[in-house]
């Protein structure tokens, strides 16, 4: 479960840090308390930037490090493709071995592959990833108001 | 192998309980610390289960045939155990509930539609601990939102303490009910029932104890307490999930109305009323958790057969060797008292910066279970300003080398994450 790739990400955090955002928002894992507060900053269809701060284990801190890395610079639409892509894999209760194609999509992300197989483990994984999901329609909704 | 005075057989003690062989992640023998979530059960116990569903599974109180009698006899008999257990003045203080959160809730309900002298209501106080368990807040949060009543709390000490230097400005007058915890489920620490039962008795406030983490692990007398109301449950103590026991003095339960209505809790019902059966049955609508009692019942005799004091001493004796072998780990801290005085088998820490469930994970992978998270008493972790902890708890078949085993795991934990 414990990758170096993950406990790499967990020590030395990528992206973290609160910056300039359009929409922040605060989630918590009820069970465990990790928590976290993530901003995304978009430039028209293309992720500027997710910035984040947040306490908990090393697989939700890791995850965070991991999302930041792979989201920030691309479009919308990829994002998304990359964060359902995530979902399958953590959902997937370790029945799915990432293949070439997943790696390519996910990068390190593929790490999280044992994660899938501890229930009580996946929601950590997926905090951050539920956070930016989270965030990003609350962008765009402010985005389409002020339009 | 480390030696303590006061330890018990523990070797026998362990063949009675087949779950402590079980073996976790390719071959690790598990060593079992979560007693203060639930403890495992002894042969004897499955057995009185067994027996009971293949010989004489019947509904109670009900049927005139032979299995109806014996199982009644059997249930019944039960209770007569658990009031020996307690030293309860009469069997019929001993109402059966399915665990300490429903026996708790049970009498904060009975006090929200009670009628004077014990009603609680918009111009009356009830005061609780910021130690409780979640089980022993909600529902008297429940009771302050529906009366009007205040609630109020006793706080904390930075060494893990009912800070009670207030206590005649918290119980006062307008006091009608104190709820706390005997034994902290998070923090261990033993609470001084004596000074907080006096000062209840001076106002004339009721006083009701959670005894979840006490029954099973002390000499619990209930006459001794001098409370009104003890709660516990008996899945922490060698009997099944789904039994749990609320005692309350007679009088009080004469006079306190019925919460849950139903079947077995009346005399006469009519369309438009009905006349309720005595106390317990009064508060045990609807068919009761049977094989569990008769569990609870065998649980019971298998502890007093050893003997609570033996249990007690035991236990303490861990717990001394316990905190001096983990406040030898590099920067772990015990959240609680840092001593064995005063305090029950159960040890909450934080080590260093790593997240207490990566703390349990790698633990896990050695094959040792502790419980992690903020144990369903987060205000406790919100006063010592931390997310969450690891506990490890102990019970009468926890031995020294488990504690040997939980002090390496650490260092590896230390390690891996170092």
């Amino acid at each position: 479960m414990y990758q170096d790739v993950i406990l790499d990400h967990y020590k030395h955090p990528h992206g973290r840090g609160l910056r300039d955002g359009d929409a922040e928002v605060h989630h918590v894992n009820p069970t465990c308390g990790d928590e976290i507060t993530l901003r995304v900053r978009l430039d028209g269809t293309t992720i500027e930037d997710v910035s984040y701060e947040g306490q908990g284990c090393s697989i939700s801190q890791a995850s965070a490090s991991v999302l930041n890395d792979l989201l920030v610079g691309k479009e919308l639409g990829e994002a998304q493709r990359i964060q359902e892509t995530f979902l399958e894999l953590m959902q997937s209760k370790g029945q799915v071995e990432p293949d070439d194609a997943m790696e390519e999509v996910l990068e390190d992300a593929v790490a999280f592959a044992g994660v899938s197989k501890y229930p009580a483990r996946v929601k950590c994984a997926l905090l951050s990833w539920m956070a930016w999901k989270d965030a990003t329609a609350k962008a765009l909704s402010q985005e389409a108001k002020t339009a | 192998m480390t030696q303590l005075p006061g330890l018990l057989d523990t070797e026998a003690i362990r063949k009675d309980f087949p779950l402590l062989d079980r073996q976790v992640h390719d071959g690790k023998k598990i060593v079992y610390l979560d007693n203060a979530a639930t403890s495992q059960k002894p042969r004897q116990v499955l057995d009185a289960l067994s027996a009971y569903y293949e010989r004489h599974n019947a509904n109670v109180h009900r049927g005139v045939h032979v299995l109806a009698e014996e199982a009644t006899a059997l249930y019944e008999g039960a209770r007569d155990k658990v009031a020996t257990f307690i030293n309860a003045p009469s069997r019929n203080e001993v109402i059966f509930t399915k665990n300490a959160s429903e026996s708790l809730n049970l009498v904060a309900n009975m006090l929200g539609w009670a009628d004077e002298p014990y009603r609680v209501d918009h111009e009356t106080e009830i005061v609780i601990t910021e130690m409780e368990h979640h089980s022993n807040i909600v529902p008297w949060q429940l009771l302050s939102q529906r009366t009007g009543a205040k609630l109020k709390w006793f706080g904390l000490t930075d060494d893990g303490r009912l800070d009670l230097s207030t206590i005649d400005e918290v119980i006062t007058d307008r006091t009608k009910v104190v709820s706390f915890t005997l034994v902290s489920n998070l923090l261990g620490t033993v609470n001084p029932v004596e000074t907080i039962i006096r000062r209840a008795q001076e106002v004339g406030a009721l006083v009701v104890i959670d005894a979840s983490q006490a029954a099973p692990h002390m000499v619990l007398d209930v006459q001794a307490l001098q409370a009104d109301f003890v709660a516990f449950t008996g899945h922490k103590m060698c009997g099944p999930t789904g039994i749990g026991v609320l005692w309350g003095r007679q009088e009080l339960l004469e006079d306190l109305p019925p919460f849950l209505g139903g079947g077995e809790m009346i005399e006469t019902v009519s369309m438009h009323s009905s006349t309720y059966a005595p106390a317990p049955h009064k508060f045990e609508a609807g068919t009761p958790p049977i094989a569990q009692a008769v569990g609870l019942g065998a649980a019971v005799d298998y502890l007093s057969a050893i003997g609570m004091d033996k249990i007690a001493a035991h236990e303490h004796a861990i717990t001394e060797y316990a905190v001096k072998r983990l406040l030898e780990v590099p920067d772990l801290k015990i959240i609680g008292p840092s001593t064995a005085e005063d305090r029950g088998a159960t040890i909450s820490f934080t080590l260093g910066d790593i997240h207490p469930h990566d703390v349990g994970q790698v633990l896990d992978e050695q094959g040792i279970a502790v419980r992690v998270g903020h144990h369903c008493a987060r205000p406790v972790c919100l006063r010592y300003g931390i997310p969450a902890t690891t506990r490890a708890s102990f019970y009468l078949y926890s031995t020294p080398g488990e504690v040997d085993a939980l002090v390496e795991g650490l260092e590896h934990v230390r390690n891996f994450f170092g």
